[in-house]
């Protein structure tokens, strides 16, 4: 239920942002403030997203495996993997992590 | 960003979030932004409420408006095809759109790259979807959960080069750290945007 009500406030918020443009102010500017916000805000929660989504399991914290997995994504990264490599390294080591534990 | 697994990941992400395969696919069929649906299954999966979930997905989509202004003027035509147009508003039509010099080409490159990673996007998020929701130890085993933080790393990580986006990160990443134990479930992912007050201004280009 919850899920499907964020589905439809996403929906319609994100098209909304979309399509306020090309419909509606074709042609304008954005004021640079909100120019500069939207291109910042991105890191600030993509940032929180991965670390929160490491130390949490149902919104309780928990320290386990998948610290070692996001590590082993960071190097991964480092030396620039494409995405599908560095989610497969993230999942290996930590499974590995826990086999050896 | 390679679309086909990011698709398999957001699937494999909803599934684990407890949502079903057709909530799964009617995210990507009706919001269409990865890392907002990404965001938003997130905070709910980790028990956040509807609205900080909602939250969380605009604020990561706030950057669509600077999409479509920066797209509106090659998007002309009659109303109900810039609003069709619309859906397609995402980085990599964008990108590829405002590559092009003229007008028609614009267009036509946006909507090129927007249908394929539609339709690329949709197909993948059911496969990620269907096959962990078949599973059962199967995501801490294989460490499946490990690919959600991965993925979020991934996307974050092409920003790190500016410094302005470095400090709005860290920023942003350790204030959510610091209220994980204290506030409920969704609200350190929303008070991370703080961060952007770390980012300071862009630098004007020097005049003469």
């Amino acid at each position: 239920m919850t899920a499907t009500v964020v589905l439809i406030g996403l929906a319609a918020g994100t098209y909304g942002l979309k399509a306020a443009a090309p419909l509606l102010l074709s042609g304008r500017t954005l004021p640079p403030a909100v120019a500069r916000l939207a291109a910042l805000l991105p890191a600030a929660l993509l940032a929180a997203l991965a670390l929160v989504s490491t130390v949490t399991r149902d919104g309780v914290a928990v320290i386990d495996a998948r610290l070692v997995g996001l590590a082993a994504a960071a190097i991964a990264l480092v030396a620039r993997a494409p995405f599908i490599v560095v989610v497969i390294v993230a999942a290996a080591a930590t499974a590995l992590a826990r086999a050896l534990a | 960003m390679a679309v086909a697994p990011f698709g398999v990941a957001f699937g494999i992400a909803a599934a684990d979030a407890g949502l079903a395969t057709w909530q799964a696919s009617a995210f990507s069929l009706f919001v269409f932004a990865g890392s907002a649906q990404f965001a938003a299954v997130q905070v709910l999966g980790g028990g956040g409420s509807a609205l900080a979930a909602i939250a969380a997905g605009l604020l990561l989509n706030l950057r669509s408006l600077a999409f479509g202004v920066s797209m509106s003027t090659a998007l002309v035509g009659p109303w109900w095809k810039r609003a069709a147009w619309s859906q397609l508003m995402i980085d990599e039509s964008t990108a590829i759109g405002s590559a092009q010099t003229e007008h028609q080409w614009r267009r036509y490159g946006y909507l090129c790259a927007g249908l394929s990673i539609f339709a690329t996007w949709n197909l993948t998020t059911f496969v990620g979807a269907a096959a962990l929701s078949s599973g059962g130890d199967v995501v801490t085993t294989w460490g499946i959960d490990a690919t959600i933080p991965a993925a979020f790393l991934a996307l974050l990580w092409p920003r790190l080069a500016d410094a302005g986006q470095r400090r709005t990160a860290l920023v942003g990443g350790m204030a959510a750290l610091a209220l994980v134990p204290v506030t409920p479930p969704g609200v350190p992912i929303l008070a991370s945007t703080i961060g952007v007050l770390a980012g300071g201004r862009r630098r004007e280009p020097a005049r003469a």
